[in-house]
């Protein structure tokens, strides 16, 4: 069967299904593309010989009742894989080799599925566009030297480029819908406590959630079905009754309520993005969908609230990278000194900034002023939100400000680079699940994504509209292969 | 307010990471635009709010007194830079 | 004594100072895991053969509360008479150190688990009430060994992550003997509760010990030091005597006092400065997003309460009223459970015409002498309580007197005997019979027909030499009461 890496998981998984394919024919055609696919530096570890091995094994004793059979998957390099290299895209943990596995990726390997490697990220998951990795910056497919977007910059690209048929990221700010937008693909940041976070490398603790990146809304939903599961070994997993997205999904959107909130708005935001979103609104009533203009009055606060919050959290999360237990260690001549080189010589210069900021805000005299405040402001957002679902069922906005632009461009203007996740960014402070599906070009061919935000746990009616909504879009990536020579 | 090399230097203690003069100079130069932009939440009174730490609208959940853990120490000091089989081992602590 | 006297008091010319102690003491909390973990708490193992992916903060491990620890804190706040919180919140404390592999401590830093209470010191001088501030809970570190290696530090994470409480006292202490009976006090209460096994040896309780001197009669707070981490009482009692009397010369001399922590050095016998106020740490708290808002229902804590023993000082309250032994009596019985538990099975077992009076002199006398000089436990105890209590009725009962008892009590202790075997085997057994001992008398009297005629003549002394000749001729079992009265109608 030719195009094997063009089909959809759907496809995919039907095909096997059908034994039309085998698990090794489909291993090995995502293994011959990634191959052919360095130039994208979409991985940053690659399994390839177990995974054609796992496959060969899979093929010999088939269990078709699984969910992802025999599928090949990349995923992030924040997930610990078990006795697979994880780096979090940091110089810190460059030998790490976990000798456990999260619990979102185990999910999937009890579901058939086979790793094929881990993908590059941000490091730490601190970025919007891939850059901060110390293995380097990722290309987009959409465009040579584009950024993917970030911080699943590695598994954006992968999906769009084909490298896997769908991938895990996680989203502490954006990253899993800002990287889907910039890549034309489908991204979905679930409810805060509905993925576990065992095993996934932390930035932020109470704003990361991992979730499902993929070519379109049904394998989406049938991914985030197999990773949301209660943990007890998160102590923020929520044990909540789950639906079975995938079998559950209905292009029925029949007199929804969808917010439009004003807020989102942006000033210098690019007439395109304003006319994508009057389109998608357009498409939601198409779909039967009733639209709703809202206010989300404290939006404009959420993104320096994040700033706070998120270096707060992370400038204590990454204390554990020390040069003691594992990881890198640089000499020093006592137990001070060889704390401030391994951590200056092991963290890259955004992470060595997130952590200073995260450090002040926190420190003596200012923790009220900033981090107590943020905390404060946080809760004012989520009041927003609690507002506006007394009459709405979901937002409809603009995924990004802005669509993918090249590398290097915004690197050394940090908050620049930080207002990428402005339409994402209160999501997460909110705890709400939120897609991000593609929805049209830009005048470049870039391709330019709508967020749909939900309330808490109903992931279901998001997806339900994205499904809906995404036929009536019916986008194509503009993608020609330009680094396969 | 502005963040001058004196607090670099602060914060670069606390947090363990060492800090050269350009570096220093720089990083102030970076966290002083993000706190401009920080600033921003000064034009809200939150006096009468309840932060909020979790999102996550439930209390903690218990486990049960049990071992089990086993014995793993060649697994935990496998991954270490330094060990001698028993231990960790690090540069001298000098208080 | 006046109370005067009592006071513990340093002068210096013509001054005198008062010593203001604060205690935060860490107490183990007993549990078969870990705060956060499922990684055994047992004392003595290999190094690092405790420790779990999340003790040792692997990239992506998360703490899980261990629900035993929750109420181990809580029974404890019950037994310091403290409110305790419905809800409390876990904090990071943010600092680096080798044995800290998270690079924060999770503790309890603006709601902890326990708020106020107080606990009762019985001192020579009275009783004592000193304040508790808080309980809170939290993480032990690990292990750091300098003195392995000349060029390293090694690090044991055996006890990384253990559940400690930490007790914050108020600064009510005011001699290095009240904190001396305050810690014995916690001890006792931790123990009966089963909460703290107390143990100081192996680090299950050590404190950090506040110091303060002002002018006697001044009403405000001196600048306190902290001396850290003391783990023993005579080490604390020592420390805070130097620890005063340095803050008092400094005073003395126009100078004055840094808040500081200091460490107290146990082979110099004195305090020495660990580091100043300036470069104090910053230990930048924030909760723990990892863990949310710990709840506990009134239900839960009722039914704790419900669970919590008969504690010292009720029990004091009770010996004294059922058993009419002194508030001093009491005091020694009640400060360990080991030892109140022995004694209650002791008079248990006495049945029904017991001397607790006996009972306790020989519990507290004897055996309290043999355990001290063997240097066990009353929990090791060579001598049963069912034996104990068998051998104070052979006593009560005439069968044996109280000197043949003490060799009984001897014999005993060769595999806890017992000691009514003891007396017949070896034919102890008192010569109680009248007609037997009169024969015996008459006989003595006969062979000292001379002696006999000197006493009655007037020189008493020689009824001693009478009673010395029967005891010796019945070979010391005979009833020195009827042996008394016989030989005075005799003679
Ligand atoms: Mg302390
Ligand atoms: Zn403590």
């Amino acid at each position: 069967m030719s195009d094997i890496t063009k089909q959809s998981l759907s496809e995919l998984v039907k095909n096997i299904k059908e034994k039309k394919l085998s698990s090794n024919e489909v291993t090995k055609a995502f293994i011959d593309r990634s191959e052919k696919s360095k130039e994208l530096n979409a991985y940053i570890s690659e399994d390839y010989s177990s995974a054609l091995e796992k496959a060969k094994k899979f093929d010999e004793k088939q269990n078709l009742d699984l969910k992802l059979p025999g599928i090949p998957i990349a995923v992030k390099d924040l997930f610990c894989t078990k006795n697979v290299r994880t780096t979090a895209g940091s110089k810190i943990l460059n030998n790490f080799v976990p000798t456990y596995e999260s619990t979102v990726t185990q999910n999937i390997w009890n579901e058939g599925a086979i790793l094929l490697g881990k993908l590059n990220c941000d490091e730490f998951a601190m970025g919007s566009s891939n850059e901060t990795s110390f293995f380097g910056n990722v290309q987009n497919p959409v465009d040579k030297n584009l950024v993917p977007g970030g911080s699943s910059g590695g598994s954006a690209s992968a999906v769009a480029g084909q490298l896997t048929p769908i991938t895990i990221g996680t989203d502490t700010g954006g990253s899993i819908r800002q990287p889907a937008s910039f890549t034309g693909i489908v991204g979905l940041k679930p409810t805060y406590g509905s993925c576990s976070r065992y095993g996934i490398v932390a930035f932020a603790s109470s704003l990361d959630q991992a979730g499902p990146m993929a070519q379109n809304v049904k394998d989406c939903a049938l991914l985030q079905e197999i990773i949301s599961t209660y943990d007890s070994k998160d102590s923020t997993s929520i044990d909540f009754k789950r639906n079975e997205y995938s079998k559950e999904l209905t292009k029925n959107i029949k007199g929804k309520k969808i917010g439009i909130p004003k807020e989102y708005r942006v000033d210098g935001m690019p007439k395109e993005i304003e006319e994508l979103w009057q389109k998608g609104i357009q498409y939601a009533k198409d779909c039967g969908a009733e639209i709703i203009d809202i206010t989300l009055p404290h939006t404009s606060y959420a993104l320096p609230a994040y700033y706070i919050v998120a270096p707060a959290e992370a400038s204590s999360n990454l204390a554990r990278y020390d040069g003691v237990k594992y990881g890198f260690r640089a000499k020093g001549e006592n137990l001070i000194d060889m704390y401030e080189k391994t951590r200056s010589e092991g963290f890259g210069a955004e992470v060595q900034r997130r952590i200073m900021i995260g450090t002040y805000v926190l420190s003596s005299g200012y923790y009220d002023a900033y981090y107590l405040k943020a905390q404060k402001v946080r809760k004012l957002i989520k009041n927003d939100f609690d507002e506006v679902y007394k009459k709405v069922d979901a937002i409809l906005t603009p995924s990004t400000p802005s669509s993918a632009f090249k590398i290097g461009e915004k690197k050394d203007d940090p908050v620049s680079m930080y207002l990428n996740d402005i339409f994402t960014v209160p999501v997460n402070l909110a705890g709400l699940p939120g897609i991000s599906i593609p929805a049209g070009h830009d005048s470049k061919g870039y391709p330019l994504g709508l967020q749909i935000i939900g309330k808490a746990f109903d992931e279901q009616n998001i997806l339900n509209i994205a499904y809906a909504m995404e036929e009536k879009i019916s986008f194509k990536n503009k993608i020609n292969d330009w680094w396969i020579k | 307010m502005s963040i001058d090399l004196k607090t670099i230097k602060h914060i670069s203690k606390l947090s363990r990471i060492s800090v050269d003069e350009q570096k220093a100079e720089k990083l102030a130069g970076d966290l002083n635009s993000i706190f401009k932009f920080i600033e921003k939440l000064n034009e809200l009174n939150t006096d009468k709010v309840k932060p909020l730490t979790s999102v996550a609208e439930t209390t903690l959940k218990l486990r049960s007194d049990e071992v089990k853990s086993k014995d793993i120490r060649n697994e935990i000091i496998k991954n270490s830079p330094q060990d001698n089989e028993d231990y960790f081992v690090v540069p001298k602590v000098i208080e | 004594m006046s109370k005067d006297k009592l006071e513990y008091l340093i002068s210096r010319k013509d001054n005198q100072y008062e010593v203001i102690i604060g205690l935060e003491v860490h107490a183990q909390v007993t549990s078969e895991s870990k705060l956060f973990s499922t990684s055994s708490t047992k004392f003595g193992a290999e190094p690092n053969t405790q420790v779990s992916l999340v003790d040792a903060a692997f990239p992506g491990m998360l703490p899980v509360i261990n629900e035993f620890c929750v109420k181990q804190a809580i029974k404890t706040g019950i037994g310091l008479n403290a409110k305790i919180n419905n809800r409390s919140v876990f904090d990071r404390k943010n600092y680096f150190y080798a044995d800290l592999p998270q690079g924060y401590q999770i503790s309890q830093f603006k709601d902890p688990i326990v708020g106020e209470g107080k606990v009762i010191l019985d001192m020579p001088e009275g009783q004592k009430e000193i304040g508790i501030e808080r309980l809170h809970l939290e993480q032990d570190a690990g292990k750091s060994i300098h003195d392995l290696d000349p060029q390293s530090t090694y690090v044991d994470l055996n006890r990384s992550g253990v559940a400690l409480m930490e007790i914050v006292s108020k600064p009510d202490l005011r001699s290095p003997d009240e904190v001396s009976a305050y810690i014995k006090k916690l001890r006792s209460i931790m123990r009966y509760l089963g909460t703290c096994d107390g143990n100081m040896q192996e680090g299950s309780l050590r404190a950090d010990v506040n110091v303060s001197v002002r002018a006697k009669g001044s009403k405000n707070l001196g600048t306190r030091c902290e001396i850290k981490n003391v783990n023993s009482i005579k080490f604390m009692q020592m420390a805070i005597d130097y620890e005063a009397n340095r803050q008092v010369d400094l005073i003395e001399e126009g100078e004055s006092i840094d808040q500081e922590t200091r460490l107290f050095d146990t082979k110099k016998n004195e305090t020495r400065s660990m580091r100043s106020k300036e470069d104090a740490h910053d230990y930048r708290y924030f909760p723990d997003p990892d863990l949310l808002p710990l709840e506990v229902s009134n239900e839960f804590i009722k039914k704790l309460k419900s669970e919590i023993p008969e504690l010292p000082d009720d029990k004091k309250k009770r010996f004294i009223k059922d058993f009419k032994v002194s508030p001093y009596e009491a005091n020694i019985l009640v400060s360990d459970i080991d030892t109140a538990k022995y004694f209650e099975e002791v008079v248990s077992k006495m049945g029904k015409n017991k001397d607790i009076k006996l009972a306790v002199n020989w519990i507290t006398g004897e055996l309290f002498a043999v355990l001290n000089n063997k240097n066990l436990e009353i929990s090791q105890s060579p001598i049963s309580s069912k034996n104990l209590a068998i051998l104070v009725n052979l006593i009560k009962n005439g069968t044996i007197s109280g000197k043949i008892a003490k060799t009984v009590f001897e014999l005993m202790m060769d595999g806890d005997k017992d000691p009514q075997k003891i007396v017949e085997e070896k034919g102890l057994k008192q010569q109680s019979d009248p007609k037997a001992l009169e024969a015996l008398i008459e006989k003595i009297i006969n062979d000292n027909r001379e002696k006999a005629i000197e006493y009655k003549q007037g020189k008493e002394k020689l009824f001693g030499f009478f009673v010395g000749q029967a005891m010796k001729a019945s070979g010391g079992k005979a009833n020195p009461q009827l042996i008394n009265e016989i030989l005075k109608k005799k003679l």
